[in-house]
């Protein structure tokens, strides 16, 4: 069987060892009416039959070229390079565990740490943790901090927030009883003001106002932000929103329907105590080496048990290692590089298509980076029509917001080159 | 040896990576954008060119034990092989090129590999259906109380507290604080197994679920789970299933004929996803019948071979994350549990017993064993009489473990068992490794007779020996209360308020 290692033989002589007759007299503590003849499985297959199994699933999916995918939403299809899988591939990283024993995990520690100061720059906060899920549950972990933070139980979502994350913030959030209410008028039961920049629509939102709006207020500013538009925005610590928020799928990890991908979360110095999950540290050893370690675990579960800040445990540290290879390849200037490419080829897709008979940009006086709303006349079979045409076009999101009726958002990013642009246009002129 | 930071190896002359240019007319930020939106300076990431980049991390993985080169006994943890496999389907363009928001019809495959792996897991824990949302064992745990919660709320019953025995994983009451419920904490009895008188005492009509691991922490069996069970359901509270221990008993009983209601798995140990040195993992929950009206949205649906994301459960908790679940780590699981199947899983729970059981033997004779055996698929040791007898501690014995090129097991969980030793070996490691382990745990426990002072000094062999922890919580905290610019928890460029020496 594959996988397996013991022959019969071993399993003869261990059962020898042990002393004991048979496999059932190691399971005498189950009680006799629990056991099972057998699972309600199929037998085993060889490894040529499970992948053509697994190969036959997948060819019932369609995938469309990175080229042709003008559809975001919070997932997006980038350049990955290929140093990142070459390194996430490694099974010295990918079949590690939680790098408990330090002095024998300090490849991933380090990748960690180097990890942390990757986001603490990106969003120029002070600390960033070692990772979390995605960026849905990163944006509930930062209501939790400034709850417990302020000892106030609502939190206001300012605009167009991610709805699949605001979604779970209010799972997570009834649990705590912490109120979510939408609006940006924070006052003295507000524990923090949440926004999107850009938000779920692509467009720019007055984060340095809604900063100044929360603190006013007595409560905190949490900017969810899209990483590499931080190469060209400016970043929340700049802003001055207290925990910055967000999700890491564009720094390198494939779409793969929507995970795993990987949620960041960094904040300032006075709020350290408040994080969530795994904290890397540096420290020396007896003869002044210096290591990693990880730091601050009175705020975990495994120690503080009920009183942890978080009950995370497991975290996303391979894609935070995804993340940490993608922005040191590119570096800042590669990284703006690809800010600026994607910017512009928006820009220029944006008036084209505003162009197109009956079409216009849903909200012309706003700003915004790689991602845009537009009001497209009969939008369902626009979008069906691109399919047919091998073309991921854009999101309708009235199927979120019902005030939203025939708005489309388009993203384009440097996968999208000149010539996948004409043919999208192309494609909706003809 | 030890290596330099990708911050520390940064040189400013090193070009940018080539990245093609937008060849198309369109503003860029500073034609459109106000001055204030933009961005003061750019964010301080290293430089480097990629054959730097790809030594580097190369180096880093030199640095790291794991199951793909050694023995992982982690208890509590099964680090069992990592079918490579798993793997290559994953990276299918067919699964990792998929847009989440594409239209349902376009997704089929996904959808149906993600439906065939609910009713697989439902299969081994014997339970109606399962929600393959959660990213993580922790995040299943809190989901599942979430359901639960809703549960009774359905039912308008006010039940505060969660119970959950003083040998459970630090998860389980962190899950339950988490989501509002009172912890209350059982005891163990001397033999190493819930204490049924205090649990009697702590039901009540207060109690909204016992929180359950079964093998439990110690590795044993729990023999009176019918009884437990039948105790929780008399005063209306409902039964959670910590699946971490899953891998003791696949094919041998399910929990879900226990009498389990809510039933978490973590397919990061059970069904071989990889670590990933921290995730990501998966942890779907499986429910029995009264629980399915609360599972997440969507659920995935099939009518006549067709496959849909069902939104439509008015008394569904609502989402736990974005999009499905980590798919990726589903494609994995389900790719092994086809290779596997029924037979395999059922020897592979096997052959975890008796290996357990072998190894417990093999070094019964140098650590205690606080409780009687057999054993499930991990035991329990206590180095406690090393500690009293000649200093040595626990973590002595892990550290010098590293030396001897075995990754450490578990110390110091369960809480209640002084300097405990965890072992898992799982099923794919070799009769011969499990000898050498033991002839490693008899040369440290001889070792610890005759020189006790050298096992304090290991490892020896590492890259960094033992890191003094207290003294980096000593300045983390000095940072935190602004007594220091050094941050510990990341790299500063000198001159930007660090100390000389950067960390």
């Amino acid at each position: 069987m594959p996988y397996l290692v013991h022959s019969p033989e071993d399993r003869a002589a261990m059962l020898e060892t042990i002393g004991v007759e048979s496999m059932d007299d190691l399971l005498v503590d189950i009680p006799q009416s629990l056991r099972l003849e057998s699972l309600q499985l199929p037998n085993g297959l060889s490894e040529l039959e499970t992948m053509a199994q697994v190969q036959a699933l997948a060819d019932r999916n369609r995938v469309y070229p990175d080229r042709l995918t003008f559809r975001g939403g919070g997932v997006y299809r980038r350049f990955i390079p290929a140093a990142v899988s070459a390194v996430t591939s490694k099974p010295e990283f990918y079949t590690a565990y939680t790098p408990y024993q330090a002095e024998a995990s300090q490849g991933t520690l380090q990748a960690i740490f180097e990890y942390q100061t990757l986001i603490a720059e990106l969003t120029s906060l002070d600390v960033s943790n070692a990772s979390l899920y995605d960026g849905a549950t990163a944006v509930a972990e930062a209501a939790m901090m400034a709850y417990v933070h302020t000892g106030r139980n609502e939190v206001l979502v300012s605009g167009y927030v991610h709805p699949e994350y605001v979604q779970v913030l209010r799972v997570f959030g009834e649990g705590r009883g912490i109120k979510v209410r939408k609006g940006d008028q924070p006052n003295k039961k507000t524990a923090a003001v949440i926004f999107q920049q850009p938000d779920f629509l692509g467009l720019l939102v007055d984060a340095p106002a809604l900063t100044r709006a929360a603190h006013d207020a007595g409560a905190l500013a949490i900017a969810c932000v899209d990483p590499i538009s931080l190469a060209i925005l400016a970043s929340p610590g700049e802003y001055g929103a207290d925990i910055a928020v967000g999700e890491g799928q564009q720094l390198g990890l494939s779409p793969s329907f929507g995970g795993p991908h990987v949620g960041f979360i960094a904040c300032r110095r006075e709020l350290v105590r408040k994080l969530p999950g795994r904290l890397v540290g540096t420290a020396h050893d007896a003869q002044g080496r210096r290591g990693f370690v990880l730091a601050l675990a009175a705020r975990e579960q495994h120690i503080r048990r009920e009183k942890a800040t978080s009950n995370i445990c497991t975290n996303h540290s391979l894609c935070a290692l995804a993340a940490a290879v993608y922005l040191t390849y590119m570096g800042p200037y590669g990284l703006r590089q690809v800010a600026e490419v994607s910017f512009k080829r928006a820009h220029h897709l944006a008036a084209r298509l505003a162009a197109l008979p009956g079409w216009e940009l849903a909200f012309p006086e706003r700003q915004f980076v790689n991602e845009f709303p537009v009001r497209v006349p009969k939008a369902p079979s626009v979008v069906k029509k691109l399919a047919r045409k091998g073309i991921l076009g854009g999101l309708e999101v009235n199927r979120w917001f019902r005030e939203l009726k025939g708005v489309v958002t388009f993203t384009c990013t440097e996968v999208n080159d000149p010539s996948a642009i004409d043919e999208l246009v192309a494609a909706l002129g003809s | 040896m030890t290596e330099p930071l990708s911050f520390e190896l940064s040189r400013p002359a090193v070009d940018p990576p080539r990245l093609p240019e937008a060849d198309v007319d369109g503003p860029g930020p500073a034609d459109v954008l106000p001055h204030d939106m933009l961005r003061d300076r750019p964010p301080g990431l290293p430089r480097l060119s990629e054959p730097e980049i790809m030594r580097h991390y190369s180096r880093l993985a030199s640095l790291n034990y794991s199951i793909s080169e050694n023995f992982y006994p982690l208890g509590s943890c099964t680090m069992k092989y990592n079918p490579v496999l798993n793997e290559q389907a994953a990276a299918l363009p067919g699964f990792a090129g998929l847009h989440p928001y594409q239209d349902e019809e376009t997704v089929q495959g996904a959808l149906e590999l993600m439906w065939r792996l609910e009713r697989a897991l439902c299969a081994v824990v014997g339970v109606e259906r399962a929600t393959l949302q959660p990213a993580a064992g922790a995040h299943g745990e809190w989901t599942a109380l979430r359901m639960i919660a809703a549960f009774h709320h359905s039912r308008e019953e006010n039940r505060t507290e969660v119970l959950v025995p003083d040998s459970a994983h630090g998860t389980n009451p962190a899950s339950a604080a988490l989501s509002g419920f009172h912890v209350v904490e059982v005891k163990s009895g001397p033999d190493g197994r819930i204490s049924l008188a205090d649990l009697e005492s702590k039901l009540s009509p207060r109690t909204a679920a016992l929180m359950l691991t079964n093998p439990n922490t110690l590795g044993l069996f729990e023999r009176e789970i019918l009884d437990i069970a039948e105790m929780v359901h008399a005063t209306g509270a409902l039964l959670y299933y910590d699946g971490a221990n899953l891998n003791a008993f696949m094919g041998i009983c399910r929990p879900g004929d226990m009498g389990f209601d809510a039933v978490h798995m973590n397919l990061h140990k059970t069904f071989t996803t990889p670590h990933g040195g921290g995730g990501p993992g998966a942890g779907p929950v499986g429910v029995k019948a009264d629980l399915v009206p609360f599972l997440p949205t969507p659920t995935v649906e099939r009518t006549n071979g067709h496959l849909e994301l069902d939104y439509k459960h008015p008394q569904s908790i609502g989402r736990v994350r974005s999009f499905y679940g980590n798919f990726g780590m589903l494609v994995r699981a389900y790719t092994y549990i086809l290779a596997m199947g029924g037979d395999g899983l059922s020897q592979a729970s096997q052959d975890a017993v008796l290996s357990a059981n072998y190894l417990r033997k093999l070094v019964e004779g140098d650590l205690e064993m606080p409780h009687a055996g057999p054993c499930m698929h991990e035991f329990v040791a206590s180095a406690h009489h090393l500690t009293t007898e000649h200093g040595v501690r626990a973590l002595d014995v892990a550290k010098a473990l590293l030396d001897r090129h075995f990754y450490a097991p578990t110390v110091y969980f369960p809480l209640v068992v002084p300097e405990a030793i965890m072992v898992e070996p799982t099923e794919t490691e070799s009769k011969e490794t499990l000898d050498s382990f033991a002839r490693a745990i008899k040369e440290i426990a001889a070792e610890a007779r005759t020189d006790p002072q050298s096992l304090h000094a290991e490892p020896k062999t590492l890259p960094v020996g033992r890191l003094d922890e207290v003294a980096a919580a000593r300045k983390i905290n000095a940072y935190l209360v602004g007594q220091s610019e050094d941050p510990v928890l990341r790299w500063k460029a000198p001159g930007e308020g660090a100390p000389k020496e950067a960390c």
